[in-house]
């Protein structure tokens, strides 16, 4: 299980939130940035383009880490809707609805065993990925990184969309049966 | 309230991918204000997301990245949009952004046979627009070149296959012709998406289509 190999970004996080930790963002500075870096890459942002997003990504983190609740989202997953919303607002001029929060609960602290049991699911479905086939594997990442809807990647790859709908389909069934 | 028409694993995962124009976007994040089962399943949608993005291999930054950074961090946020106060209301918190207030701040304007529509503003090719139905009417026979959102947000519809009420939400493609039936009792209000214009099955609503963008 990745839990113990991996660094716990939501620990660094808390403490860029509580504590304002340099040290701390730094850290996750250089394990997300160049990958959000990547990400606008792949989406088609030049590289200048790339790099000043990933910069204000970063910012925009250190700015909402108040927001981050480790009980409902690991980090990855909270930066990558960060980087997401800024791609659609860079490459598209668009705006995103987001959905109406949640009103708060009755408890004011997420309970710790709900935040590790969060990691390890988390690990889980990294490593699911990780075991996907080649194929949906690729079509997948397409999807999500590529800016590319279903039908510009039908035209790019030559598949039929029937069959890269199915392979995304086999895929996403693929990891529910992992995690399940 | 129980919510039975789902939005599909397609649509959520594209959501989640950031790949929805901003019209489908509207009605999806509208629907998922009022349903935890798709707000979970997105959840996990934005773990594959960050699942994705954590596995993937970086560009190296520049030298000065990180103490640019910093630089942006102390020169203090970017102003944040005013959140607006859930009041009362049929409409949730993205739909009353994007009408700037709830039902009665809607602009209606009317298309006839007493169904009134306001078009809302949204970015790239997709239109998306508030329908008012009259209780007991049918909105117009209709196909789709394309695909088309509907999310009711009161009343109820329905049409040759099934019932629509709050917060569920019609996904019809191109092989559907309906003809949905307001319920007797409320007006029927639906916030609707489509990426091509409808067509209209008789003559006149088609002649009239390009005048009223329905």
């Amino acid at each position: 299980m990745q839990v113990d190999s991996d660094p716990d970004w939501s620990a660094l996080l808390i403490r860029v939130r509580d504590h304002e930790d340099k040290a701390a963002f730094a850290l996750l500075f250089r394990h997300f940035a160049p990958r959000i870096k990547a990400f606008l890459r792949k989406s088609g942002a030049s590289d200048t383009l790339a790099e000043e997003c990933a910069q204000e990504v970063m910012a925009t983190v250190w700015h909402k880490a108040h927001l981050f609740d480790p009980s409902r989202a690991s980090v990855a997953t909270w930066v990558f809707t960060i980087a997401r919303n800024r791609r659609i607002d860079a490459l598209r001029k668009a705006r995103r609805p987001e959905p109406e929060d949640l009103p708060w609960g009755p408890e004011a602290e997420p309970e710790q065993s709900e935040a590790l049991e969060l990691r390890q699911e988390t690990a889980r479905l990294g490593e699911a990925l990780r075991q996907l086939p080649e194929k949906q594997r690729a079509l997948i990442e397409r999807a999500y990184f590529g800016d590319l809807s279903h039908t510009e990647i039908a035209d790019e790859t030559g598949l039929p969309l029937g069959t890269i709908k199915s392979r995304i389909r086999l895929a996403l069934e693929r990891l529910r049966h992992q995690m399940s | 309230m129980t919510i039975r028409h789902h939005l599909t694993d397609d649509i959520l995962m594209a959501y989640s991918a950031g790949q929805l124009p901003e019209a489908f976007s509207l009605v999806v994040s509208t629907h998922i204000s009022l349903c935890d089962d798709c707000r979970a399943a997105l959840q996990a949608y934005d773990a594959i997301g960050g699942s994705l993005l954590d596995g993937s291999v970086g560009i190296p930054m520049t030298d000065e990245s990180l103490e640019a950074t910093l630089a942006r961090i102390a020169a203090g946020p970017a102003p944040a949009r005013s959140p607006m106060r859930p009041k009362a209301g049929i409409f949730p918190a993205p739909l009353r952004d994007a009408v700037g207030g709830d039902l009665a701040s809607v602009r209606w304007r009317p298309v006839g046979m007493g169904v009134r529509q306001a078009i809302l503003p949204a970015q790239g090719s997709a239109t998306v627009r508030l329908l008012s139905i009259p209780a007991g009417q049918a909105v117009p026979d209709h196909g789709h070149s394309g695909m088309e959102l509907t999310l009711v947000l009161q009343g109820a519809f329905c049409d040759k296959n099934d019932r629509f009420q709050r917060g569920d939400i019609e996904i019809a493609s191109e092989d559907l012709e309906h003809m949905p039936v307001a319920e007797a009792g409320h007006d029927c209000i639906c916030l609707a998406a489509t990426d091509a214009p409808l067509r209209f099955n008789n003559v006149i609503p088609r002649l009239l289509q390009p005048l009223f963008r329905i």
